[in-house]
C-alpha cells in the first residue's frame, strides 16, 4: 500500500465512523480535497516547491488520526510548563487536534465575538463558516492542504464583528501527546475579522512526549476593510515531530496583517505563509525566525501576492543553524499587472554556526507592473570576526562573546513580536535554547 | 506620458537594422535529423573517427531526453525534423586570402560594420568570421601562430589538433549535459577554437562574428577555448541575424578551460533578430556556456549584453574547481516587444577560497519578459568561499515583466554570501532633474539607462562597449518619459 493510499483509507474509515458529520458543503469540500490528494500524492524533490525538503519520512509512516483522549495527570498548570506561564487571556487547548474544554479557559469577550472550537462552530453556526472555510487555502496544488481539508474536524474558530476590538490576545495551544502508534492531527483554524476589528492570535504547537507524530495544520485568516490582525505562530514541538503548516491570509482594503513565525522544534518542519493583498492600501508584515540544531530540517515558504495597487509588504526572516541542521527559505513576491505603486521588501539572513549545517535560500520576485519598488536581499554568513574581537578586547570570553552575538542576531526578530507575554517568554527561552558558543574550528 | 508613448512607438517601429539576406548559393543537406545525417555532416567535414563516435553517442543520448519546461519562456513546440542541420556556402576552393573570399560574403560583413580588411589594419582584432556554420576567413592567424596561439575554426582544429580537441571537448559541457547541448554535440557544424599556450598573454582581442543566413537553418556552433598555465586571453563574440519570418533555432555550446593562473575573459554582444512588433519571427537562442576554472588562481569572466533574439535561454556559468579561483558574470539583458529572456548564471564553488561576483541588469519594455535565474552553490570543500550577487531590473511600460529566481545552496559554513535584487522604474524625479537642465526626455532616459548598465559596460572591451551602448540605444533609448 502506498503512502497516499494509507491516508485515503483513513479517510474512508473516518467517513464511516462520523458518517454525515457536518454540513453538506463541507462534505463536498472534503471529498474534492481527498480526490485532489489522490491525484497529487506526496510531493517529491522534483517538485519545484519541495526541491529542498524531502517529505518521504512523513509519507512512509502510517500515521493514524489521533483522538482527543485525556492525558493522565495533564492539568492547566502542567500545560503552563510548555506555554508561557500565566497569560491573561483566552486559552483554547487542543489535544491531538481535538478541543479539550477542561484545559481551556474562556474569558469574557465583547458582544458578538465568537471564540470557539471549529467542531462546535460547525454545529452551531455553520452559516458563518460557509463563506470562508476552505475557500481561501487552495488545495489544488498543495497536497498537505488537501489532506488537511479532507480531514477537517476541529480547530479554532474566531469571529470578530465589525469594529470590535479585542484587548487581549487569543492563545491557541495545540498539544500533541504521542501514545504508542504514530499519530497525525489536522488542526484547522479560521479567523474572520470583519471591517475595522482588531485582534491578536497566538498559535502554539507543543508536545508532551518525544515520539514521532505528525501535525498538519492549516489556518485561514480573513481580514475585512481596515481590520488589524496580528498572528503569531510558535512551533516548539519535540525534535522527533513532523510539522507541516499553512497560513493563508486574505486581506481587504487598508487591512493590516502581521505574521510572526518562530520555529524551534520539529524534526522536519515546513511552514507555508501565503498572503493575498486583494484590495488597495493593504499593509502586511511577515517576520520569521528559525533556530535549527541537531538534524532538524526547517523550511519556510512565503508567498506574497500583490494583486491590487498601493500595497506594501515587509518581510524579514532570519535563521540560526547549528549541528547538522538544514534551513530552507523560499520567499516569493508577485506583483500583478494592476498592482501599481506596490512597495515590497524582503530580507533573509542566515547564520551558519557549524560546518555541517546547510542552508538553501531562494528569494523570488515576479513583477508585472512597472511603477513599483521591490527589493530583496539574502545573506549567509558567520559571526563577524571584528565584532568578536571587539567583545573579547573588552574582557568577554570567546564563548560568551559568541553567545552574545548569536543572541543579538536572533532577538532582533523576537523584539518585533507585539504580544508582550510571548515576547518576554521567547526572550527567556532564547537564552536557554540558543546554541552556546561552542566552537568547531579556529577562526570562525 | 504622451511623449513616451510616441517614442516607444517610434522605437518599436524601427526596422531591424541588420535585416537583409545574402543571396549566396548554399550547400545544404536534407532536412531532419537521424544517424545518417550525422554521418553525412561528419563526412562532409572530413572528421576523424572519434568525432563521429562522439556525435553519435550524443545523438543516441538526445533521443532519450525531453525538452526542458522549467524555464520561464513560452514558445510553440519546435519540430526538430524540420530543420536543416548543415548549410555551408558553396565555394570552388578554400580561400587563401581575403581577396579570394566570395565578395557577397564580404559585403554582408561590411553591412554589419565589420569590414574584415579594415579591421585587420585598424582595430588589431583577429576575426574568425563564421558565416552559416563554416568559417570563411581567419585573419591574423600567422601573427598569433608566432606566439604558439592556435585560433582557428573548430573544424580546422579537429583536423589539425585532434589531440587537444579530444582532450578538452566535452570536458566542461559533457555530451549528456542538457537537451540543447546534447543536440549541439550531435550536429554542431562549426565554431571557434582557441588555444593559448603556457605563459602567453594573447596580444589582441580574439573575436568571432556569428551570423545566421540560410533560412530555417539551425546554427549549432561550438566554441572551445583553452588557456594553459599562466596564459590569458580576452575573447569577443558578436551576433547579428537577418530578418526571417519563422523562428530560427540557435543552440550553441561554449566551453572554457582555465588551468593554473590562467585568465579567460569572454564577452558577448548578442543582437539577433528579436522578431517583429507582434512577436512574429526571431531567433530562439538556447545556449549552454560554461567555464571551468581547473587550476589554482584561475579566473573566468563572462560579460554579456543581450539585446536580441525572440527567446534567450542562456546561463554562462563557472565551475570554480581550483583553489583561489575567481568567477565573474556581468550581464545586461534587454527585452522589448514580445521578447523573452531567461538568463543568469551558475557559480559552483568547489575549491577553497573561491570567489564569485554576479552583476546583472535586466531591462524590460513593451511586452518583454525578463527573468534572472541564478544558482550559487557552495560545496562542502569550498572553505572561505565568497559570493556577491546583485540583480537589478528596470521596467519600462506597464505590460512587461521582470522576474528574479536566485537559488542559493550552501553546504559550507565558512562561506559568505550576499544577494541583493531590486526592481524599479525610471524615477520621475530623475527625468525631471535632467529636463530641468535642458536635456530632452529621450536623452535623459538614454542617460539613465546607460547609467543603470554602466557597471556591466565598463567590463566590456572598448570596441564592444561602444557597440553595446549603441545597441541599447537602438533597442530602448528614450522609451519612457
Amino acid at each position: 500500500m502506498t503512502a497516499t493510499d494509507h491516508f485515503i483509507s483513513e479517510f474512508t474509515r473516518l467517513g464511516r465512523e462520523s458518517a454525515a458529520a457536518g454540513p453538506a458543503w463541507l462534505r463536498l469540500a472534503r471529498e474534492a480535497a481527498v480526490e485532489r490528494f489522490r491525484e497529487l500524492g506526496f510531493p517529491t524533490l522534483d517538485d519545484e516547491e519541495w526541491k529542498y525538503t524531502n517529505v518521504a519520512p512523513i509519507a512512509r509512516t502510517p500515521f493514524r488520526i489521533g483522538n482527543g483522549f485525556a492525558v493522565r495527570g495533564l492539568t492547566v498548570e502542567e500545560l503552563q510548563r510548555v506555554t508561557f506561564g500565566e497569560m491573561d487571556c483566552t486559552h483554547l487547548v487542543f489535544l491531538n487536534g481535538r478541543f479539550a474544554p477542561e484545559l481551556s479557559r474562556l474569558r469574557p469577550v465583547p458582544d458578538g465575538v465568537r471564540i470557539m472550537s471549529l467542531a462546535a462552530a460547525l454545529v452551531e453556526e455553520p452559516d458563518r463558516l460557509e463563506p470562508h472555510l476552505s475557500r481561501h487555502a487552495q488545495f489544488e496544488d498543495h497536497a498537505f492542504v488537501a489532506l488537511n481539508t479532507a480531514f477537517i474536524q476541529d480547530g479554532a474558530f474566531v469571529y470578530l464583528p465589525r469594529r470590535k476590538v479585542l484587548e487581549e490576545p487569543i492563545h491557541l495551544i495545540f498539544v500533541s501527546a504521542p501514545n504508542g502508534s504514530p499519530r497525525v492531527s489536522h488542526p484547522r483554524n479560521l479567523i474572520v475579522a470583519e471591517a475595522g476589528s482588531q485582534a491578536a492570535v497566538v498559535e502554539s504547537y507543543v508536545s508532551l512526549g518525544e515520539a514521532a507524530y505528525f501535525t498538519n495544520a492549516v489556518t485561514e485568516v480573513v481580514a475585512g476593510d481596515g481590520a488589524v490582525v496580528d498572528h503569531c505562530k510558535l512551533q516548539r514541538e519535540s525534535e522527533q515531530a513532523y510539522h507541516v503548516a499553512t497560513l493563508q491570509a486574505h486581506l481587504s482594503r487598508s487591512a493590516h496583517f502581521a505574521s510572526h513565525s518562530v520555529s524551534l522544534g520539529g524534526a522536519l518542519v515546513r511552514n507555508d505563509v501565503n498572503i493575498v493583498l486583494d484590495a488597495e492600501g493593504v499593509d502586511c508584515v511577515l517576520n520569521g525566525l528559525y533556530l535549527a540544531q541537531g538534524s532538524q530540517h526547517i523550511d519556510n515558504h512565503t508567498f506574497i501576492d500583490h494583486a491590487r495597487p498601493h500595497g506594501s509588504s515587509r518581510e524579514f526572516y532570519k535563521g540560526v543553524l547549528s549541528g547538522r541542521s538544514h534551513g530552507v527559505f523560499n520567499g516569493k513576491i508577485r506583483v500583478r499587472k494592476d498592482a501599481q505603486k506596490t512597495d515590497a521588501k524582503q530580507t533573509n539572513k542566515n547564520l551558519l554556526l557549524s560546518e555541517e549545517a546547510l542552508v538553501d535560500t531562494k528569494p523570488q520576485l515576479e513583477i508585472f507592473a512597472d511603477d513599483v519598488r521591490c527589493t530583496h536581499g539574502a545573506t549567509i554568513g558567520q559571526l563577524d570576526e571584528d565584532a568578536l574581537f571587539y567583545l573579547r578586547s573588552r574582557g568577554l570570553a570567546r564563548e560568551d562573546a559568541r553567545s552574545l552575538l548569536i543572541h543579538a542576531f536572533a532577538s532582533d526578530l523576537i523584539s518585533r513580536i507585539p504580544v508582550v507575554p510571548v515576547r518576554t517568554g521567547l526572550e527567556c527561552l532564547l537564552m536557554t535554547r540558543l546554541p552556546v558558543g561552542i566552537e568547531h574550528r579556529e577562526g570562525i | 506620458m504622451s511623449t513616451s508613448t510616441k517614442t516607444i512607438q517610434d522605437l518599436t517601429e524601427q526596422e531591424y537594422k541588420y535585416g537583409f539576406v545574402t543571396d549566396i548559393e548554399a550547400e545544404t543537406i536534407p532536412r531532419g535529423l537521424n544517424e545518417e545525417i550525422i554521418h553525412l555532416i561528419s563526412e562532409k567535414k572530413h572528421e576523424p573517427e572519434f568525432m563521429l563516435e562522439w556525435r553519435l553517442k550524443a545523438y543516441r543520448h538526445w533521443l532519450t531526453m525531453k525538452e526542458p519546461t522549467w524555464h520561464n519562456v513560452h514558445y510553440p513546440p519546435i519540430d526538430y525534423q524540420a530543420i536543416f542541420y548543415y548549410s555551408a556556402p558553396k565555394m570552388k576552393k578554400a580561400p587563401k586570402s581575403l581577396e579570394e573570399v566570395d565578395p557577397e560574403l564580404l559585403k554582408t560583413y561590411e553591412k554589419l560594420g565589420i569590414p574584415l580588411a579594415e579591421q585587420k589594419l585598424l582595430a588589431g582584432v583577429a576575426v574568425d568570421a563564421v558565416f552559416d556554420s563554416v568559417s570563411v576567413a581567419t585573419t591574423f592567424k600567422e601573427k598569433l601562430a608566432e606566439l604558439g596561439i592556435i585560433f582557428c575554426s573548430f573544424s580546422e582544429a579537429v583536423l589539425n589538433h585532434p589531440e587537444l580537441v579530444r582532450k578538452y571537448l566535452g570536458s566542461v559541457v559533457p555530451y549528456s549535459d542538457n537537451f540543447f547541448a546534447t543536440l549541439n554535440s550531435a550536429v554542431f557544424s562549426d565554431g571557434s577554437f582557441a588555444y593559448i599556450p603556457k605563459g602567453v598573454r594573447c596580444p589582441m582581442e580574439l573575436s568571432t562574428y556569428f551570423r545566421i543566413n540560410a533560412a530555417e537553418t539551425g546554427q549549432f556552433e561550438r566554441t572551445l577555448i583553452i588557456a594553459e598555465e599562466g596564459a590569458s586571453v580576452s575573447y569577443l563574440e558578436g551576433c547579428t541575424a537577418p530578418i526571417r519570418d519563422t523562428n530560427q533555432l540557435h543552440a550553441a555550446v561554449v566551453e572554457l578551460v582555465a588551468l593554473n593562473n590562467a585568465t579567460i575573459k569572454y564577452s558577448t554582444v548578442q543582437n539577433w533578430y528579436p522578431g517583429d512588433r507582434e512577436g512574429k519571427g526571431g531567433i530562439y537562442n538556447f545556449v549552454t556556456k560554461r567555464g571551468r576554472c581547473l587550476g589554482v588562481n584561475s579566473k573566468i569572466s563572462w560579460t554579456q549584453v543581450e539585446t536580441g533574439s525572440a527567446i534567450t535561454w542562456k546561463y554562462p556559468s563557472c565551475i570554480l574547481q581550483g583553489d583561489n579561483s575567481v568567477g565573474e558574470f556581468y550581464s545586461v539583458a534587454v527585452t522589448n516587444n514580445y521578447q523573452q529572456a531567461d538568463t543568469g548564471t551558475k557559480m559552483i564553488h568547489i575549491g577553497k577560497n573561491t570567489r564569485s561576483t554576479i552583476v546583472t541588469k535586466g531591462i524590460s519594455a513593451g511586452h518583454g519578459q525578463n527573468t534572472y535565474r541564478g544558482l550559487v552553490k557552495i560545496l562542502k570543500g569550498a572553505a572561505n568561499a565568497r559570493n556577491y550577487s546583485q540583480c537589478d531590473s528596470l521596467l519600462i511600460g506597464d505590460k512587461c515583466g521582470a522576474h528574479t529566481f536566485p537559488y542559493i545552496e550552501v553546504k559550507n559554513s565558512t562561506s559568505r554570501l550576499e544577494h541583493e535584487a531590486s526592481t524599479s522604474k525610471i524615477g520621475e524625479d530623475q527625468i525631471f532633474y535632467c529636463r530641468q537642465r535642458g536635456i530632452s526626455t529621450e536623452d535623459a532616459v538614454n542617460l539613465i539607462v546607460n547609467g543603470f548598465c554602466k557597471e556591466v559596460f565598463r567590463e566590456l572591451p572598448m570596441e564592444f562597449a561602444v557597440e553595446a551602448q549603441k545597441l541599447l540605444g537602438v533597442s530602448l533609448e528614450g522609451s519612457v518619459g
